[in-house]
């Protein structure tokens, strides 16, 4: 029966040296098909004398599964490079870009601002507004300011012109926060005269301010947050409790030096500012002037209805370009009101 | 407050270095804002005398001179020195430095050949010595300066000059006298006082003071002095003061009233008594009345200005400025001198209104002691007839009501509670010592009478801050607050404004901040703003006018950034815009409404292989700004809009409220702003885009929904929001959605037509529909689109 051995080796040496599935089968049917080799055998059977038929047809059946074996290992072959072929040529360069818009990016003082109102946030702060153009009464008089103070002056207040050209009487843009600390106390005292004791106050205001005043470290327009709190035991100790820890966080930097030496607001009494310094970095052991606070007047209290025996707290104002610039090593104050997206771009 | 350290110690000597000295003042509040050296570092520079000038006899502009350089070194041996100063000559004593002397500028000096003459030496000007940004020659030193003795002690140049920035409440520091109060009460260090003794009066002169305005000057001291020399030299010493104090250095006479006015604070005016008539008034001013000052301005003064005057015309603006005419020359023989005290009301604002200020005004306006008003006429007449010689006449003083001092009470209880530190009564009696504040105790209170200098201290937190700055701001702890833990509201059905701001961060906008006031042009190009509101006082004549919309600053920054080779451009701005409007919403007569911008210019995408280049258009903007608005769907209208291209503006409509516009720029503001493209600008209220809803919930169908697609011709007029509008009113209930999904013009298509073909999804929540019914929709909808459009099904 070696005749057998020689026509599966004949059979798996022919599917070997194929490699398209169509001449797989017709390779196949050399053997197994109708007139195959092994078809052929398996009819030649019949002629068998019974007691051999049964031996040779073991064997041959033998033979025919070998080949089968064969041919579906070569037809998994095929497949098999055929898909690789496939994934091969369909592979693509993956380092081109992406496709598609790129993304813009907030102004970093937006990214300040937001950061500024989440941390006070997380102590439970309010966040409010207030309009630009003021009246004479928010921005200064119920801030203490009395009528002659330097603030007040045309050197540093914007005034408008009403209809017909004339100096508005009254009427200026706001040079401060401060005059939304005011608003905001007034419809606090409206909302809850009802009440024998008013909730607390915190409340923190950023917004544009305007100021006659135009160099390198100047902008006639610029950014601050004014900050309130006040209630019935709120003291100064409160005060640099608070803001310590909002420069803390904000720079996220645990070294940071804070320290509060006297100054002088009309609207705050006892009045502090507010300076840091850097433990490392560029700035390192330079103080940084960076906000004014103190205890609220008491006089700004009573302006609003509120009873200054009872209620007490602390307000404070600070410089959210000053603090960004910080932040990020920003140099040049114009720069932020320039719209160079060369600059922009940087704080995507 | 400028003034030179040695000035101070000779007031009051803590033992601190100049630099503890500065920390000390600065944490007390008086903010140590410059520190400067007198002179740079150099050393071995002596005083030295010239004693015999030679021309060089081979330089022509060189002299070689015998030099007396006293006992330096122990030798005493004149020393030959070569100079080339023009003002070199026999008998002058100048600084001279001496081999191995480091000058500023790291320039040694040493024994060296000059033009083939040895020289020991070089011969100084103060630019030498870094004490002068200019010179001429050698610097000139007075006739007795002591040869030999270093240049640094004999001009004391070790000294150091501090300028501290005083808030407006401590006009107490605006002297010597004030700071070393100070410094004595912080440090304990004992302070002198200024030696303001009467001098003894040996004329008979007097004039006579009169108060016609006693609340605006309730006190004035006044004095002749007669023959006196007003050509005599200012003594070097003070001159010196002063001229570190920053007051330039004119004449004895003036120069006295100034050092004066250093040391205790009280400004002085000297008047030539022999341009006076009469009596001296102290007097608001009369109508129409004028008077030439001594800047050379004439003023017209208003009716509250004080005047000083005398029984013809006025003199002087009180407390501001002196006039020209009675002002003291140097041929002044007889000076009438003044000493004044002004009440800070009569004079706060005066010299701002004219566009200057003095020194004068600078402290009248902010308090001046009323109780130092005699001794400081006293110390300048002291040292006049010390210095020009002459007579002093009697003292002449007219008083009415001084500022009252009200003790201010404060409560220790009450220390703790603004503070949040307790003080025992022990402990506030010394620091109230300390500061010489005097006080009586009743029970748990102090009874605080503030002193003639202190115009800060009117109730109790002024007193409560006394105690913390001497107790020192740094020893208050900064504890973590207590407050009662609420939560915040967090309303979802209002969206922040962040969110917003990402929303259009993410679509590729970068955020912008512009100057709300603007260029006019401005307003009437991209508002058609007539109404404007215009700054009285603008920096610029380009930020004169507010603006009412943000157009104007986007379109600034698009130029901005094409200068600057940057191609495609997409930025954003949120701010306020202002509007007159008299309703009664507005505040202070103008409407301040927040609004949201943005400009999107340049390739609709970021150059880039993947995807055909292509400039933006209006429905690339249209589609930021669906998604902006979303979950709202607005409508978005044909309009008229000054900035806007007419065929290509839409305002935005939600729930029936305009909301905004969008659309290309106007072709004439394109070329107007010589901008290479239309770029797309949009601006909407920010408060309509605030509004969030909350989402409810509706059925989801679990029967398959079924879909059909239906092309129409239309004319090209017909908008699709008008057919829309019209399927929505006609649609049979099973109808669930119309979408547009292709628009198409071209081959197969009439001139002047168009083909829409809309997706339209039917189902039913509750059964399955059947092909009838879906088929009789359709054709309910065609038909409708034929009667009221004119339209064709397309086959």
């Amino acid at each position: 029966m070696h005749n057998l051995d020689a026509i599966v080796n004949e059979a798996c040496g022919a599917f070997a040296a194929t490699n398209d599935p169509d001449a797989l089968e017709q390779v196949k049917a050399r053997y197994l098909g109708k007139s195959g080799q092994i078809t052929e055998l398996m009819k030649g059977l019949g002629k068998l004398p019974p007691e051999e038929k049964k031996t040779a047809g073991a064997v041959i059946n033998r033979a025919k599964g070998e080949i089968e074996a064969a041919l579906n290992a070569r037809r998994e072959a095929i497949k098999l490079a055929a898909l690789e072929a496939r994934l091969a040529e369909e592979a693509l360069d993956v380092t081109l870009p992406g496709r598609g818009e790129s993304r813009g990016g907030l102004h970093p003082v937006t990214r300040t601002l937001e950061r500024i109102e989440g941390l006070f946030r997380s102590i439970g702060f309010e966040v409010a507004d207030g309009p630009e153009i003021e009246d004479d009464f928010h921005n200064f008089t119920a801030l203490n300011t009395p009528d002659d103070h330097p603030a007040r002056s045309m050197h540093d207040t914007f005034y408008l012109q009403d209809e017909s050209g004339k100096v508005a009487e009254g009427i200026l843009l706001r040079t401060h926060t401060s005059p939304i600390q005011v608003r905001y106390m007034q419809q606090h005292v409206e909302r809850y005269k009802h009440l024998e004791t008013m909730p607390e106050i915190r409340v923190i205001a950023p917004g544009r301010v305007y100021r006659v005043d135009s160099d390198a470290t100047h902008s006639p327009m610029f950014h601050q947050v004014e900050g309130l709190w006040i209630g019935e035991n709120v003291s100064f100790a409160d005060l640099k409790g608070v803001v310590a820890d909002f420069l803390r966080r904000f720079f996220e930097s645990d070294d940071l030096q804070v320290r509060f030496r006297p100054s002088f607001f009309p609207f705050t009494e006892p009045s502090a500012e507010i300076d840091v310094a850097f433990m490392s970095g560029a700035l390192k052991g330079r103080w940084l002037e960076i906000a004014g606070c103190g205890m609220v007047h008491p006089n700004v209290l009573r302006h609003v209805g509120i009873d200054p025996e009872k209620y007490i707290g602390f307000a404070f104002g600070m410089g959210p370009d000053r603090l960004t610039m910080l932040r990020y090593g920003v140099n040049d104050l114009r720069l932020f009101f320039d719209g160079d997206l060369r600059f922009l771009r940087q704080f995507v | 407050m400028k003034f030179s350290e040695s000035w101070l110690r000779s007031f009051v000597n803590p033992s601190l270095s100049g630099e503890a000295l500065s920390h000390l003042l600065t944490m007390a509040g008086l903010e140590v804002e410059e520190e400067e050296t007198v002179a740079p570092a150099f050393n071995d520079v002596i005083v030295a005398q010239v004693l015999e000038v030679t021309k060089h006899p081979d330089a022509d502009r060189l002299n070689v001179c015998k030099v007396d350089i006293g006992n330096y070194g122990g030798t005493g041996t004149p020393q030959q020195i070569v100079c080339g100063a023009p003002n070199v000559a026999a008998g002058l004593k100048v600084p001279c430095a001496l081999p191995g002397a480091q000058l500023p500028g790291d320039f040694t000096i040493k024994i060296a050949k000059v033009r083939g003459i040895e020289s020991s030496g070089m011969l100084c000007s103060a630019k030498e010595l870094g004490i002068a940004e200019e010179a001429s020659g050698l610097l000139v030193l007075p006739a007795d300066a002591p040869v030999g003795q270093s240049i640094r002690r004999y001009l004391d140049l070790d000294d150091r000059l501090l300028t501290l920035k005083l808030t407006p409440n401590r006009a107490d520091c605006l002297s010597l006298t004030g700071i070393a109060r100070e410094v004595a009460a912080l440090t304990g260090a004992p302070a002198t006082h200024v030696d303001a003794a009467e001098v003894p009066v040996t004329g008979t002169a007097t004039r006579e003071i009169v108060l016609d305005a006693p609340a605006a000057c309730p006190r004035y001291c006044g004095r002749i002095v007669s023959g006196v020399n007003a050509k005599a030299p200012t003594p070097e010493w003070m001159k010196r003061r002063i001229e570190r104090s920053g007051i330039r250095a004119i004449s004895a006479l003036v120069d006295i009233t100034n050092y004066v006015m250093l040391e205790l604070g009280q400004p002085l005016h000297a008047f030539d008594n022999a341009k006076l008539s009469g009596a001296i008034h102290a007097r608001m001013a009369k109508p129409g009345e004028q008077l030439l000052l001594l800047n050379e301005q004439t003023i017209p003064v208003d009716a509250d200005v004080l005047m000083i005057a005398d029984d013809q015309k006025p003199l002087a603006m009180a407390g501001i400025m002196g006039g020209e005419e009675s002002g003291i020359t140097l041929e002044t023989s007889e000076l009438f001198l003044e000493s004044a005290f002004f009440a800070p009301a009569a004079i706060a604002g005066r010299a701002r209104r004219y566009g200057f200020g003095s020194d004068a005004s600078h402290r009248f306006e902010r308090g001046v002691d009323f109780g130092a008003t005699r001794a400081a006429i006293e110390r300048a007449t002291q040292l006049i007839l010390e210095i020009c010689g002459g007579q002093a006449c009697p003292l002449v003083e007219a008083k009415a009501d001084l500022p009252a001092r009200q003790p201010v009470r404060l409560r220790i209880a009450r220390v703790a509670k603004v503070l949040g530190v307790a003080f025992t009564g022990e402990q506030i009696a010394q620091l109230f010592d300390r500061l010489a504040l005097p006080f009586t105790r009743e029970g748990e209170d102090f009874l605080v009478k503030p002193p003639s200098y202190r115009f800060d201290i009117e109730i109790e937190e002024d007193l409560i801050e006394e105690v913390a700055r001497l107790y020192g701001y740094d020893n208050i702890p900064a504890p973590a607050p207590q407050g009662s833990l609420s939560m915040l509201p967090h309303t979802e059905s209002a969206r922040p404004v962040a969110r917003i701001r990402q929303i259009l961060a993410d679509a590729g906008y970068q955020e912008v901040v512009n100057f709300a006031f603007v260029e006019e042009a401005w307003e009437a190009d991209f508002a058609g703003n007539a109404n404007l509101i215009r700054l009285a006082n603008p920096i610029a004549s380009q930020m004169s006018v507010m603006r009412s919309t943000l157009f104007g600053g986007l379109i600034a920054n698009l130029a901005t950034n094409l200068k600057r080779k940057q191609s495609r451009v997409r930025v954003f701005e949120t701010g306020r815009c202002f509007l007159r409007d008299a309703s009664s919403s507005a505040v202070n007569g103008f409407n301040q409404p927040w609004r949201l911008s943005g400009l999107a210019y340049g390739g609709a995408l970021p150059e880039q292989w993947g995807a055909p280049a292509r400039n933006v258009d209006f429905f690339d903007v249209k589609g930021d700004l669906e998604v902006l608005l979303a979950p709202f769907v607005a409508r978005f209208e044909k309009v008229a809009h000054p900035a806007l291209h007419p065929g290509r503006a839409a305002q935005i409509v939600l729930d029936g409220k305009v909301v905004g516009v969008v659309g290309e720029l106007h072709p004439q503001w394109v070329q107007k702003y010589e901008l290479p493209l239309a770029p797309v600008v949009f601006e909407l209220d920010l408060d309509a885009l605030k509004h969030a809803e909350l989402p409810t919930y509706a059925d989801v169908s679990r029967y398959p929904a079924v879909i059909r697609d239906l092309a129409l011709v239309v004319d090209q007029q017909v908008t699709l929001q008008s057919l829309l509008d019209g399927l929505a009113q006609h649609r049979p209930a099973l109808v669930c959605d119309i979408r547009l999904f292709d628009v198409y013009t071209g081959k197969g298509i009439d001139s002047g037509k168009k083909s829409l073909a809309f997706r339209i999804v039917m189902q039913d929540t509750q059964r399955t529909l059947q092909d009838a019914e879906v088929d009789a929709a359709v054709q309910h909808l065609v038909e409708y689109l034929q009667s009221a459009f004119a339209a064709q099904l397309r086959v």
